[in-house]
């Protein structure tokens, strides 16, 4: 059972796809301008990353490793399909904001990472909990950068206000920097930073 | 003229790793020293000149709405959009596969200094993203989606190499040491891409 656990929470802060193995950085970066799409992009990954480690993990005894890349390529694009479609049904304004970055979830690294490193070699159940560990891990740092970025740039968390208007007649303004692409490469840096430290007294 | 401008444009302005950060991955992993990561960035463009403008003509005459038009007008109304995804992967894997290939035979020399990348290249989110934001701003003609295509690998080529010259620079300066590596690597790229910034300012017309 621990062993289970273990596979649930490591991907959390020890072996954070994001942080440590620098994976999936492409994807976890754009989206991050406001909370609400990097809420939604963090579950969709977390979806494909699960389901597409238990699919693999079942046919991994018939997958015949000269192709593997290729069967797992359609089994990733398949449920990014099917992702997509889902969004566009349901939530179809921030489908439009994160626009090419849910198609992109299949070149995202650490799906092809977990599957090659982890669903080729291990049962469904352990393959399906490593997904969703590894995709909750990438949704905490997306969530936390997300979080920095829309207070600080835009004074809201998921689209409420949430800096008071006093503090603006005050002469408060809001950092339009941390709107823009490079503030999210900035706050990952500081957050790896923050993090090894602590990896390295372990 | 317009490709001109979207050529430019693609390079400096819609910069792929400062405005977009596609293909970060294998930009922070093969960015320690200048050759291999300029042989990297060449092989980014070649193959986004090359799938580009092929993805291009897919679009254009298999996937869109009412593409099918022009093999009778029964299909004008069928819509394939949804297998974007797929086909787009399925054509940039077979396009590296098949570039290897032809590398290797014909030009070995130049093989040997690509060849290692081209496999890591079919799932680089540049090419892939390089694809659909080629489909997303709905090129006129082919010869605009290639100078997108070649004009987006340029960019990554330049921050590439940018990144790795700094890298190579910054093994010799006093960096905390809980920054160091790929911390300070994020933090670097973040300060290139605000200088890249000051290019918003040029619009071609």
């Amino acid at each position: 059972m621990s062993k289970n656990l273990e596979l649930l929470t490591a991907p959390l802060r020890k072996a954070n796809p994001v942080t440590v193995l620098i994976l999936g950085i492409c994807s976890a970066l754009a989206v991050t301008a406001k909370l609400k799409p990097a809420l939604v992009m963090a579950l969709s990954v977390t979806v494909v990353i699960a389901l597409s480690n238990l699919v693999i993990s079942l046919l991994r005894k018939g997958i015949p490793s000269k192709i593997r890349i290729i069967v797992q390529l359609i089994v990733i694009a398949t449920l990014v399909i099917l992702v997509d479609q889902f969004l566009k049904a349901f939530v179809y304004d921030v489908s439009k904001q994160l626009s090419v970055f849910v198609g992109l979830i299949i070149t995202n690294c650490i799906v092809m990472g977990r599957l090659e490193a982890f669903a080729m070699a291990n049962g469904p159940w352990e393959s399906l909990l490593d997904g969703i560990g590894n995709g909750l891990g990438y949704g905490i740092i997306l969530v936390i950068v997300a979080f920095f970025r829309e207070l600080f740039g835009s004074g809201t968390l998921l689209g409420f206000q949430i800096i008071p208007e006093g503090l603006y007649n005050f002469g408060y303004m809001n950092n339009g920097l941390m709107i823009l692409p490079p503030m999210a490469l900035i706050i990952v840096g500081v957050i790896m930073w923050l993090q090894k430290p602590e990896e390295d007294k372990k | 003229m317009e490709s001109l401008g979207i050529f430019i444009r693609s390079i400096f302005i819609d910069n792929m790793i400062f405005a977009y950060f596609l293909g970060m991955c294998s930009y922070l992993a093969v960015s320690k020293n200048v050759k291999t990561s300029f042989g990297l960035g060449v092989a980014v463009v070649f193959v986004l000149a090359i799938t580009v403008p092929i993805n291009y003509l897919l679009d254009k005459y298999v996937l869109s709405a009412g593409a099918l038009a022009w093999l009778s007008p029964k299909f004008a109304d069928v819509n394939l959009d949804f297998l974007t995804f797929i086909l787009f992967i399925a054509i940039i894997a077979a396009i590296v596969q098949i570039l290897e290939m032809v590398v290797e035979k014909f030009t070995p020399a130049l093989y040997s200094s690509l060849g290692i990348f081209l496999p890591l290249i079919a799932v680089n989110c540049a090419i892939m993203g390089g694809c659909l934001f080629m489909q997303e701003r709905d090129f006129s003609s082919v010869g605009q989606s290639l100078s997108y295509g070649l004009g987006s690998g340029l960019g990554w080529l330049l921050a590439i190499v940018g990144i790795a010259a700094i890298r190579e620079k910054i093994r010799y300066s006093h960096v905390p040491k809980s920054l160091q590596g790929t911390g300070i690597a994020f933090i670097v790229t973040g300060l290139m891409g605000i200088a890249f910034m000051s290019f918003l300012g040029i619009t071609f017309k």
